[in-house]
């Protein structure tokens, strides 16, 4: 099922150079990330473990830009995503990346139909379209029967489903998901992870998947182990 | 339109503290239109006055009486075409309650300088002619169900008679229409024949005017006419003051208080209260939903994006409390019985209440918007 270890692809799709991440609190200055080099090429399914504090979300949290490196190249998808401002990284995020969070996330006030609309309203598609867009997305992940259900009315799989609908909704070339099963029980985990592997699979979407949990990682193509803030066993793809 | 459902679907997120809030907008706005209302009253209550009238009156003050001789000095001043001669009776018909304006005028030059009122020509001719008659406006006469040839008591609180008495009758020998609507819902006072009351009243105070309404040739002049009548009486023991007619009803509206400040000063304690409590509401809506917001943001939202979103949030709000107390306000006035003042929430009013939702929008909207741009997606989402 899972591989570890690099697989050998042709052109990454992340490429990740010298790539530092500090934070100052007070006077202190905290590097959470130091030197990180890593490669991710088109199509991979990658599963990011450490343990608590090693770095793994704020890695996750670049590569899907939702913050900057201090130091280092960040290239996803042909963009220098380290270089981009904060309104043409958001333009970008919008064209490019799919998030799954660990609490799902949803609007509680919107139905699922409208939560999957949302990255759509960012697009030039009328209603129509949006609506016939959100439909296929959900019959994708198995709930177009749910639609017109509020987060509330659905269990936390649904949930999880209806947020990878949202995700896929715009068609990105990477999903990025922080602990996507870290909330639910068992089998309804192996549920949403066979889904993302299928996505992976068929529909060879990147997906870069942060977890603690060893089955989680079974479902990704390859693992990364991060400690401390550096990558432990998984070089740069072709490095 | 594509993100109004988003707008929207924030609103109802507490729906009960949603209502309220709305029930709090509302009921200010009720009472901003009404305030408004009477403030548009006063404003307008000159408007429609003709440009081409100037009032003449004692320097002191209008209560101060003029002397009638000085009415042909006037006419003569260059530039001024007709003069005629108005004092306030102050009478009171049956119950102080049932306030209306009577002016003792001389009826020919009356309805010689005020074409707008419009009266048949036996009427005219009656009241010129009858020394103890009396014309109404259309409105005052159905209010009480006068008609002609009814006798009017009233008792005057400013004048009494040789005899002592403070008790006139007055003869309805006229009822007066207004030449249009502005004019219309204004024929709601009484013009009483001078000559009765000049006769009548104690000979100390005959042969006395309040004021004297001149009519000007060239509007465009007004001002030099009014600067030539009070200078013909410079230096003289009636020295006068003379304005427009506008300015005059303005500044007899002012002597019981600036009406204008009055209301615009508990407008803004209204709409001070009402900042600040919608102002908390639409912080304690957006701190509630930061991860909402940055969610947003991960999807692709912009900063601008999301200010924006809070901002329209507000806007929503205080434009569907302000429209609900508006229409209320609407329908109060146009609920009002005949002998109310005519409020009407008129488009000065709507354009009040238009500017201070966008300025009350604005006030309790920006914080929250500025501070759900300004977040930062990796803190806001880590509950930071």
């Amino acid at each position: 099922m899972a591989v570890d270890g690099a697989a050998a692809v042709p052109a990454p799709l992340v490429r990740i150079r010298g790539v530092t991440k500090a934070y100052v609190r007070g006077k202190q200055r905290i590097e959470v990330l130091h030197g990180i080099d890593l490669d991710i090429p088109d199509g991979d399914f990658v599963a990011l473990m450490g343990p608590s504090g090693s770095g793994k979300t704020t890695l996750l949290n670049l590569i899907g830009g939702l913050d900057s490196p201090s130091a280092g190249e960040l290239t996803v998808a042909g963009e220098r995503i380290d270089a981009l401002s904060g309104e043409a990284l958001a333009h970008w995020r919008a064209e490019t990346v799919g998030f799954i969070f660990q609490s799902y996330n949803l609007m509680p006030v919107l139905s699922a139909q409208r939560n999957v609309e949302l990255p759509l309203l960012l697009t030039a598609f009328g209603a129509g379209e949006r609506r016939r867009r959100a439909r296929l997305a959900l019959a994708l992940v198995g709930l177009d029967d749910r639609a017109g259900h509020k987060p509330s009315e659905l269990s936390g799989g649904q949930q999880q489903r209806v947020a990878i609908a949202r995700a896929l909704v715009s068609d990105p070339r990477i999903l990025i998901c922080d602990e996507p099963t870290g909330d639910l029980d068992r089998k309804t985990a192996d549920e949403v992870l066979t889904l993302l592997q299928l996505l992976n699979r068929r529909f060879g979407k990147t997906i870069v998947m942060v977890t603690h949990d060893p089955k989680a990682a079974d479902y990704a193509a390859r693992t990364v182990h991060l400690d401390k803030g550096s990558l432990v066993d998984a070089p740069a793809a072709g490095h | 339109m594509k993100y109004l459902h988003l707008v929207w679907s924030a609103l109802l997120r507490r729906k009960t503290r949603t209502l309220f809030t709305l029930l709090s907008l509302t009921a200010a706005f009720l009472l901003l239109g009404l305030l408004q209302a009477m403030n548009s009253l006063v404003a307008g209550s000159a408007d429609f006055l003709g440009a081409d009238r100037l009032i003449t009156q004692a320097r002191i003050s209008f209560t101060q009486p003029l002397p009638m001789r000085m009415l042909p000095q006037v006419e003569s001043v260059p530039g001024v075409t007709r003069v005629a001669h108005s004092q306030f009776f102050g009478g009171v018909y049956q119950d102080q309650r049932q306030g209306f304006p009577q002016f003792v005028v001389g009826p020919q030059r009356l309805l010689d300088v005020y074409p707008e009122w419009i009266l048949p020509e036996e009427q005219r001719l009656a009241f010129v002619s009858t020394a103890d008659g009396a014309i109404v406006g259309a409105r005052l006469a159905e209010r009480f169900g006068w008609k002609l040839g009814d006798i009017v008591p009233l008792t005057s609180f400013i004048w009494t008679r040789a005899d002592g008495s403070r008790n006139w009758e007055w003869r309805i020998v006229g009822i007066f229409e207004g030449r249009d609507d502005e004019w219309r819902d204004r024929a709601q006072l009484m013009y009483l024949n001078y000559a009765q009351f000049d006769e009548a009243r104690s000979p100390g105070a005959r042969g006395l005017a309040g004021i004297f309404i001149v009519q000007v040739a060239d509007p465009g002049m007004a001002e030099e006419v009014a600067a030539a009548v009070d200078a013909r009486f410079e230096n003289s023991p009636d020295e006068t003051k003379t304005q427009a007619e506008a300015e005059f009803q303005l500044g007899f509206l002012r002597q019981f208080g600036d009406i204008g400040f009055i209301m615009n000063a508990i407008s803004g304690a209204v709409f001070f209260t009402i900042l600040i409590l919608t102002g908390f509401t639409m912080s304690q809506a957006v701190r509630e939903r930061i991860p909402e917001l940055a969610v947003l943001k991960c999807l692709g939202f912009t900063d601008r994006a999301v200010l924006w979103l809070v901002l329209a949030e507000a806007l929503l709000l205080c434009a569907l409390g302000a429209l609900a107390g508006m229409l209320l306000a609407s329908a109060v006035t146009g609920a009002l019985p005949p002998d109310f003042p005519p409020l009407r929430t008129d488009l000065r009013v709507w354009a009040f209440a238009g500017v201070s939702v966008l300025a009350l929008a604005a006030a309790v909207g920006l914080p929250p918007a500025l501070r759900a741009m300004r977040l930062r997606i990796v803190d806001a989402l880590a509950g930071r």
